[in-house]
This record gives structure tokens, sequence and C-alpha cells, in this order.
């Protein structure tokens, strides 16, 4: 399972791969479909995301959400 | 718009800011602008300051920064959002009041009311988005625009012995008494826009304990007027903007 | 409205007169410049405005920073007011421009002095079309008060306020710089009659259970920017229909009617004394409110007068508007003086007594 995910809000998105310049994975690029804007869109390109969230922090629309794998405790 | 369902085992760690409007916004692909309003209202976030802040837009591309702010605004005339918002700071001294101003707003028509406003040391923040051209009419060049770029204005490159030097406006507020906080940032780079939501945080901090006026340039990136691609844009800015307005604090209180 | 009933009576300079009332009326922010002959308003405010806790006092920059710091403070919901002269006036046309759009409410105070360009420092009208036309860019009215007397004045500050919150509209006061200087005895209302609550729409920082107000002027697409438009016309239509003020002396038996505001009127009060004495009916109609002028009465007068005459200290500009309310019906005619200068009694005696002498002959012809 991937330790980090993102969802893009497509609608957001002007495909301006800032994100993509950003992301240390090279797991995000564009999606060939568009938005109701004629943008195409980002999307993760591979299962490499860490949730490291460079690319909702230089994204200027501010279209990405990142989750990331909740840390189990250790056990003592 | 956040998942709503988060997939097993897995948390947010990073969303959209609440005072940040959910709509899409008219700012071209790859404007700083954007950057710029979200660490602004990830800082109205993190202090809680949604309900008492006024924030008062220029003329300019982001002359529709009330359709993407959540707070209280006014729209300026052309150049004059710092007096504008020392106004309201006057009548509402306990609110947290900040401008936000391009080039052509703070730096060439709005000069005059950026010195008396920092040398008077009324109480708010001036925010200063600097892309050295102007946007919002078609790229014509800005006081802050670098020797030799062409513009719709400057087609053969900028000229001083016709157009004059890149004005660091920001160098000149700097040296005013009134001013507490005077800083320079930048939205290209991940590190960039974490430390330019901390000095907007640090404002708004400084501005509760009526310290002065705050002052923070955004050095920015304007792909359409520069008539390159945001990564192209991006690269281009730390190469050739960075060098004539650097980044750092001009003037910062002790921590 | 109080003129000149109860109160604290002074003997008060006319721009002190006028700063005294504004903090009575209840003024809590006023940006002011100086400029010949109303600097002693922000001067006086200066002085007393400590004895107001929370007014708000300060010399701005320039007349342009002024009038954006009355927009700041006038959207944050602060009853404002700005003063000034001639040219600092042109230089506000832009801000005042936006106000009206955006519906906000404050009160500038025009103290004419002689121009055009920087003139003379001496008393005038000639920004009357300024004043009534809107005086900037786009489809707007301020809403405009000529007083003619120092006790007018303060009265107009207090009916200024009102009418622009109201209204939500700027409202100038229209004075000249003799009635800045001279001093005459007012009676001043009490501090605190006029009552002041922070209005819904102002941007004073956006709690949970409301949208967030935003002050501004642009529609970018034109059927939204009409719409607006339609907004302000019909405000302008209210006004019109509700708010026009006038005085009237002697207008029933007059022949001649002299048509005068502020300075003007009282110059023409004593020629249509010297006139009367002389056989001549003569009365006289001064508009209080320049907009909404008083169209329909001076229509009015129209059918029982038999010329008008217009006196103002300017090339001839309200003459126009009473040219416009009268439709042709009756010859209007007009003198005055410019750059300064302020027509004496006598001068607009030998102009009654020209005009007089051509109905005679008319009337027999």
């Amino acid at each position: 399972m991937t330790h980090g995910l993102i969802t893009v809000s497509t609608e957001l998105c002007k495909g301006c791969e800032l994100c993509v310049g950003a992301c240390p994975q090279a797991c995000l690029g564009l999606s060939p479909s568009f938005n109701a804007r004629g943008y195409r869109f980002i999307a993760l390109t591979a299962a490499t995301c860490t949730g490291c969230a460079a690319c909702a922090i230089v994204c200027p629309d501010a279209a990405i959400t990142v989750l990331r794998r909740v840390r189990k405790p250790r056990a003592a | 718009m956040t998942p709503d369902v988060t997939p097993e085992g897995m948390e947010v760690v990073f969303r959209r800011p609440a005072s940040l409007v959910d709509v899409p916004t008219h700012y071209c692909p790859g404007c700083g602008h954007g950057v710029v309003h979200r660490a602004l209202a990830e800082a109205i976030d993190a202090l809680g300051i949604q309900a008492t802040t006024v924030g008062v837009a220029p003329v300019g591309c982001a002359v529709f920064a009330y359709d993407y702010l959540d707070i209280d605004m006014q729209q300026a005339p052309h150049g004059r959002a710092s007096a504008v918002a020392a106004g309201v700071k006057r009548v509402l001294p306990d609110r947290m009041v900040f401008s936000y101003q391009g080039d052509g707003d703070l730096a060439a028509i709005g000069t005059g009311e950026t010195i008396h406003v920092a040398n008077r040391g009324d109480n708010i923040l001036m925010i200063f988005v600097n892309n050295g051209i102007y946007g919002m009419t078609g790229g014509q060049m800005a006081p802050t625009t670098p020797l030799g770029m062409k513009t719709t204005t400057t087609p053969f490159g900028r000229e001083p012995a016709t157009a004059g030097h890149p004005l660091r406006i920001t160098d000149l507020v700097a040296t005013l008494p009134g001013t507490c906080y005077v800083t320079r940032h930048a939205v290209h780079t991940v590190a960039a826009a974490r430390r330019l939501e901390k000095a907007i945080e640090r404002a708004f901090r400084l501005q509760a304990e009526k310290r002065g006026t705050c002052f923070i340039e955004i050095v920015s990136a304007c792909p359409s007027g520069w008539k390159m691609t945001p990564r192209e844009a991006a690269a281009w800015l730390d190469e050739h903007m960075l060098a004539h307005y650097p980044l750092g604090d001009l003037k910062a209180p002790p921590p | 409205m109080t003129s000149g009933t109860g109160g604290d009576i002074r003997l008060m300079k006319g721009n002190e007169a006028l700063a005294e009332a504004a903090l009575r009326a209840g003024m809590q922010a006023y940006f002011g410049y100086p400029i010949t002959p109303q600097s002693e308003v922000l001067e006086y405010l200066a002085l007393h405005a400590p004895q107001h806790p929370g007014t708000v006092v300060l010399q701005a920059e320039s007349e342009i920073a002024a009038i954006n710091m009355v927009f700041g403070a006038a959207g944050a919901g602060a009853r404002a007011m700005i003063t000034s002269s001639g040219p600092g006036i042109s230089l506000m046309q832009e801000g005042l421009s936006y106000m009206a759009c955006a519906q906000l409410p404050a009160l500038v105070v025009n103290v004419q002095r002689g121009g055009p360009g920087l003139g003379t420092i001496q008393p005038s009208q000639g920004d009357y079309q300024q004043a009534v036309k809107g005086g900037g860019h786009g489809d707007y009215r301020l809403i405009v008060l000529a007083p003619a007397s120092v006790q007018e004045l303060v009265d107009h500050v207090f009916l200024g306020f009102q009418l622009a919150e109201r209204y939500r509209n700027p409202a100038m006061i229209l004075a000249d710089g003799a009635l800045g200087q001279m001093m005459e005895k007012v009676a001043l209302p009490p501090i605190g009659s006029l009552a002041h609550s922070t209005p819904p729409w102002a941007t004073t920082g956006k709690p949970k259970d409301r949208p967030r107000n935003v002050v501004l002027s642009v529609y970018i697409q034109s059927e939204r920017m009409e719409r607006q438009n339609l907004v302000l016309q019909e405000k302008y239509r209210a006004l019109r229909e509700t708010e026009v003020r006038c005085e009237q002396l002697g207008m029933e038996e007059a022949d001649i009617a002299l048509v005068a505001f502020g300075l003007s009127a009282r110059i023409c009060q004593k020629a249509m004394d010297l006139a009367r004495e002389k056989g001549i009916r003569v009365g006289l109609f001064r508009p209080i409110t320049l907009y909404p002028f008083p169209t329909a009465a001076l229509a009015r007068a129209a059918s029982t007068v038999q010329a008008f005459l217009t006196v103002e200290m300017n090339a001839g500009q309200m003459v126009e508007d009473v040219r416009l309310a009268v439709e042709g019906r009756r010859p209007v005619e007009f003198t005055g003086r410019m750059g300064g200068m302020i027509p004496s009694p006598d001068e607009v005696l030998a102009k009654i007594e020209e005009m007089a002498a051509r109905l005679r002959s008319r009337a027999r012809s």
C-alpha cells in the first residue's frame, strides 16, 4: 500500500505542472482528460507517492489534498 | 474539495485552508497570486483571525481577491489600497488589517501612499506581489521590470536612459523608522512558500502587538506576461529576478 | 433640523463652526490636507478632537490619500468627513466616483476659491458643475448642499451626514471662502444629537453567522454593472422626489426672480431690497439642495414670474440648470463675477433695472 496519496480537485487544477516539477518522486503528470474550463488536470502516474505535500504547497490553485499512512504506535 | 471518505489507515496531512474560498480562480496557470492567497488564508486560519481580519484588494490581477478570501474586504482605487487600509485601521484599531498590491499599484501610482503609510508607521500589513510586469493590462513595463526585459511598452528591452532602473521599493520602505518588519519572499519552491506563510503569521502577530508597519514583498512569476510556461517562469525567476530582488529580511525585530 | 433654536450660542468663524459641528454630529474620522481657505478646519479638529475620545483626525500626505482613507473608514462603517478647496476636490474625484458606486456615505466640504488652475484664494462658486454633475467618471451624483450663512453651514453638517447615511451616497457641502472665513452667531446642537450605528454592510470582520461583506465598485460583466447603475439611478430618483430644499422670498408678487445660492443669495437679498425701494417687483429663489435641484419649484415659479436673473460667482454654471427648469418659457439671464471677485448688490441692481426696462418696453409694444 502506498505511503502517501493525493486527491486532486480537478475543476480547480489548471495543468500548470508546477507540482510535477516539485515532486521528488516524479509521480505526477497531466492526465489525458480535460476539466470544464479546458485544462488538462494533474493525476498520479505511479504508486510511489510518499505524502510529502511538496505538490500541494507549490500549487497555485490549492487543488491538491495530501494523505499519508497513519503511523502505528510502536509496541512497548 | 477534500475527499469525502478517507482511505482506511490514512490521514489528511495537507488540505486547502478553510478561509480560501473553494472556487476556481481567474489567475493564469502558474501565477504566484494563488500561492500567496493560500499562504495568507493559512496564516489567518492558524491564528484564528478570520472574524477579525479586513483586507484591501488592489487594481491589478488580484482585484478579485475578495472572491477567494473568506474575510471582509474592500476593493480600492488603483494604487491606494494601503491608504484605504490605513483608514480602516484608524477606525478599527483592534482588527487585523492588510493591503494586497502588485507592482503597479504599490510601486508606481501608489508610491506616495506606500511611503507615507510606512512613514507614519500605520499598524497594518502591506503585501506586495512583485512580478516585474503589469499582468492585468496585458504585459506592460512595471517600475520593477528588470533591465533588458522585453514588455509590450519596452518592446526592445528596458533601457535605463528612457525608463530608469528597476525600483527596489522594499529597500526604501525598510529605511523608514515606522516599519518593524520588512521582508522579501517567493513562492516558487516548497521552502520559500513555507517561509512566506510563517512570515505572514509573524506580521499579524506584530500587528497585534502594535509594533508598526509590516511589509512583505513576494517575488512572483507571471508566465503570461513573461511569455513562458509556468515551469520556465519559475526557473527564470530563480535565475534573473532574485539577483535583483534578493530574498530575506531587510528589517526584523528580534524574535 | 436645528436652526438657531437653543443649544450653545457662539460667535464663530465659518471653518471653525464647521469643525465644531462635525465633532458634535458624531463624526468619527476626519482625513484632510491643508489648502486655503479651509485649513482652519483641520487645525481646529487637530486641537479639539482629543476632547472627543475615539475621534480620528489625520493630516494625510495629499487629498488623494485623504479621500482613500475616507473610503476605507466609511467602508468600515465609520462616520467620516473630508474638507478641501477646488484643486484638492479635483484630486478626490476618482475616490468619490468609487464611493458613489460602492454606496459609501461620507461628508465632503468644498470651501471654494477662484479658479481654474491654482487660481486665487478668494471666494468663488466656480465648482458648481463639478459638484452637481458628479465630478468624477461615470453615472453618479453627489448630494449637494449650499449654505448661505455660518448657521446654515453648521446645520448642513448634520443634514449632510444624515442624507449621506440614509441614501448611502457621498454628500457635499458647497461652501466658499467667504463663508469659511466670516464670523457669525451660531447655535450649536448638543453633542450626540445625531445617533450612529455601524451599518450591517460594513467591513468590520466576518463573524461566523454572516457571509463576508465586500465593499467594491467593480462588476466586470456589463449586465451586472448595468444593474448596479440602475440601483444608483433609483436612489437619485428618490432623492429628487423627497429631498429637495429651497427658500423663496417674495416670489408670489415678483416680476423678476433672482436665482442664487450661497453667498450670491445674500448679495441678491440686498439687491432685492434696493430694487423694491425703486418699485421693481423682485423675488429671490434660493436653491439649498443643488442636487437634487429644485427643478419643479422653479418650473412652477415660471408661471407667474416674467424673467429670471441668475447671479453666481462664476462664468454661468447654475444658470444652465435654471434654463432647463424653465424650459424656455421665460427669459433667463445671468450676471456674475469670476476668479475670486464678488458681485456687489449695486452691480446686481444695475442688471435688474436693465431687465425691468426691457420688460416694460416689451409690455408696451
